[in-house]
């Protein structure tokens, strides 16, 4: 890039073309070490999460225009930014995601009932971190939680858990936001916070072309890459429909960070084929033509390509199919089966320690909820 | 330059014992003293904000810890208070336990959102499963003649906002315990320094804490009328005490110190034996503090008051220039003028 010009381009990582063929690009000669350390059963994996997911987001949303959830929030499209940066995560590593990251947290070992039970208004929360891979709440107020992962990398810091010689035990935090919460001003504090204290921390921003309605270009006039530079930190733009490129630039960050060498960002290049949420009407705002070239670029077909080309037997294929059918299935049967909290839900949890005021309104509003219980009998 | 810290390092003195006896201390040195006890309680606590470090904090208030505590302990935070708040959840995940200094009170907005939509509610949308204890201290109040956005009283805000503490003390030893008692506290607590308060000094006794955290104190005992707010207005309100006095009339002041919990046990019992209660505070009337202590009284004790709940607030304006800020604060005259209707009722 020239200085001064108005050539903001930066290439972008990809190892998979869209047709499925192996072929690494120019910038990303670098990460093939990292893919080099995947299995064909890991492959396999990728594929299975990508399928198995797809198919839940698809119940998911039928469950919503059922009038069993408030609403849904699709991830079609973006599945393979998703698995291989999840993927790339380690057992110790924390996951702080936006609201869309549903396969992660699976892969972390949520159950993806849990999100379904807040969808539905039954929690405002729905899971403990701790016991779910440390994969945290989802939050709702735009790039907050990127402030929060970066204090958490702080503090990792703090405890010595980061840069120990040991890369089994060294610690790191992944964060997930979008293009739209770019704008935030939480998003650019934590990127200052981060590369200010050199915190254990990727970045992985979804640019998958719209906030709700607002396409990426509204939100940044640069590739969102180039930011990371202008903050100080390492950046890449990765192709996000390519699960091998997702997962090996962010190997190479997270470790990079584990070992004590400071925050990245990533931006995948993704597309988010289906509404923002049921409650979105995308046709009143993009092109059906704009649309049908990302769906050409679709990350499953992709890698079904690339694992057709290297002979995978059809009962695999067959098996993830009914593997899908099967976990959507039992998602919905699940989600229809789930109870409402009861009144205590109101008062619990809002203090650790008691407080005069909710202990004298609690003590109101239980008698006066118990007073037509006296009333009926 | 922008890629060093051109700053002599800190020299890291040795950490000392804890503190007894009693000390004459200005409130701001009695925080300190505070927070330095409380970091050598629990090496969990660390201390953020901006200028904190090697300044010591704009009031000096955090002078010296660094050199005791080490950069990793105070730390001298970028130029971002939203970032500040935000790292501090982070953090508190973690198990650490922040204490932010705002700088100045007109600059905790940047930090509004995630004070209330995240760390207020953070235990609550957990279902209790993460603490929050993260302090955020923020000198506030006018009366020392400064610029815009310098002399303001914000609590209000945070008081309507469930999920967080909110407490003001209003005299040195108050400040050095409230403030460990705030640091202890698993939930958050706004720390609100009378900021004119900062230098008078005021016996400290290292020895005995007094009060709980949320606990209303009676601090002048009177007959005829209860007056009663929260830090700097507490010095107002025991001048006008004074000067009521040699006029024959005995007022009784109440000390808030907690804002959110209130404690109305005492205002309570106070309005039993006087019949007029007068609420004071630097920040504005509408939708205020006062108005809600007006309110419950009326709620709880309407057929003890001999006149209304009278308000002596701040006007319903920004905060002026600070050569007009007299008349804008209420007074010691403003309080008398309010006790003279009550008991002309």
């Amino acid at each position: 890039m020239a200085a001064n010009s108005n050539d903001f381009s930066v290439p972008t990582v990809q190892l998979l073309a869209p047709d499925g063929t192996f072929a690494p690009n120019e910038a990303a000669e670098e990460f093939v070490p990292y893919f080099e350390r995947l299995t064909d059963a890991d492959h396999e994996r990728f594929y299975r999460e990508m399928v198995v997911i797809r198919r839940f987001d698809r119940e998911a949303a039928n469950l919503q225009r059922q009038g069993q959830l408030a609403l849904w929030v699709p991830s079609h499209g973006q599945e393979a930014a998703q698995v291989g940066s999840a993927f790339a995560t380690r057992p110790q590593d924390h996951i702080f995601p936006s609201y869309r990251e549903h396969v992660v947290g699976k892969m972390r070992g949520l159950d993806v009932v849990d999100v379904l039970r807040m969808l539905k208004g039954l929690t405002l929360g729905g899971w403990v971190p701790e016991e779910n891979g440390n994969f945290h709440l989802y939050t709702l107020v735009l790039a907050s939680q990127t402030l929060h992962a970066t204090g958490y990398a702080m503090g990792m810091q703090f405890d010595g858990a980061t840069a120990t010689g040991d890369p089994e035990r060294d610690e790191a935090v992944i964060v997930y936001f979008g293009d739209g919460a770019s704008s935030q001003g939480d998003a650019s504090e934590a990127l200052v916070f981060a590369a200010s204290y050199q915190t254990p921390q990727v970045f992985f921003l979804q640019n998958n072309g719209w906030a709700i309605s607002v396409p990426a270009s509204r939100q940044s006039r640069t590739p969102f890459a180039l930011r990371g530079h202008g903050f100080g930190m390492r950046s890449n733009r990765i192709d996000g429909n390519d699960v091998f490129a997702s997962y090996a630039v962010t190997a190479k960050h997270l470790d990079d960070a584990r070992a004590g060498r400071g925050p990245a960002l990533i931006e995948a290049m993704t597309y988010r084929v289906g509404a923002h949420t049921t409650a979105d009407d995308p046709t009143k705002y993009r092109l059906d033509a704009d649309l049908a070239d990302w769906v050409a670029k679709d990350p499953i077909v992709r890698l079904k390509a690339y694992l057709e080309n290297r002979g995978v037997a059809q009962s695999f294929l067959d098996d993830v199919e009914q593997e899908a059918a099967d976990f959507a299935s039992d998602a919905r049967k699940r989600a229809l089966e789930v109870v409402a909290p009861d009144q205590d839900v109101i008062f619990d949890n809002v203090y650790a320690e008691a407080n005069a005021t909710l202990v004298e309104e609690r003590a109101w509003f239980e008698a006066y909820e118990a007073s037509f219980e006296e009333a009926q009998s | 330059m922008t890629d060093t810290d051109t700053r002599p390092a800190a020299s890291v003195t040795e950490s000392g014992a804890r503190r007894t006896g009693t000390e004459n201390l200005p409130l701001g040195k009695a925080i300190n003293a505070g927070l330095r006890q409380a970091m050598l309680d629990d090496p969990k606590v660390l201390l953020m904000g901006e200028d904190i470090g090697p300044l010591g904090g704009v009031f000096r208030v955090t002078e010296g810890l660094i050199q005791e505590f080490g950069d990793k302990r105070v730390l001298d935070t970028p130029l971002a208070e939203s970032g500040i708040v935000g790292t501090a959840i982070g953090l508190a995940m973690r198990g650490y336990r922040p204490v932010i200094e705002i700088q100045f009170d007109g600059f905790i907005f940047p930090a509004f959102d995630q004070i209330t939509t995240q760390l207020a509610r953070m235990r609550n949308r957990h279902e209790g499963g993460v603490t929050m204890p993260v302090v955020i201290r923020v000198p506030y109040g006018g009366h020392i003649g400064s610029i815009e956005h310098h002399q303001e009283s914000p609590e209000a805000y945070f008081a309507h906002t469930p999920g967080l503490r909110v407490v003001s003390p209003s005299t040195p030893n108050d400040a050095y315990w409230m403030i460990q008692q705030a640091i202890r506290s698993d939930d958050p607590v706004l720390f609100f320094e009378p900021k004119s308060r900062y230098w008078p000094k005021g016996a400290v006794d290292f020895d005995s804490e007094p009060t709980p955290l949320h606990a209303t104190r009676v601090v002048r005992q009177g007959s005829d009328v209860t007056v009663v707010g929260h830090g700097a207005m507490v010095t107002t309100l025991l001048e006008a005490a004074d000067i009521a006095a040699e006029e024959g009339t005995s007022l009784e002041v109440i000390d808030i110190r907690s804002i959110s919990p209130l404690d109305y046990g005492p205002i309570l019992s106070s309005v039993e034996k006087t019949g007029r209660l007068i609420v004071a505070q630097e920040a504005s009337g509408f939708v205020s503090v006062g108005s809600e202590i007006a309110a419950t009284i009326a709620e709880r004790a309407f057929y003890l008051l001999q006149a209304p709940v009278l308000r002596v607030s701040s006007y319903d304006t920004p905060f002026p220039p600070a050569a007009v800020e007299t008349q804008f604060l209420p007074s010691p005259d403003r309080v008398l003028e309010a006790v003279d209707r009550a008991l002309a009722y």
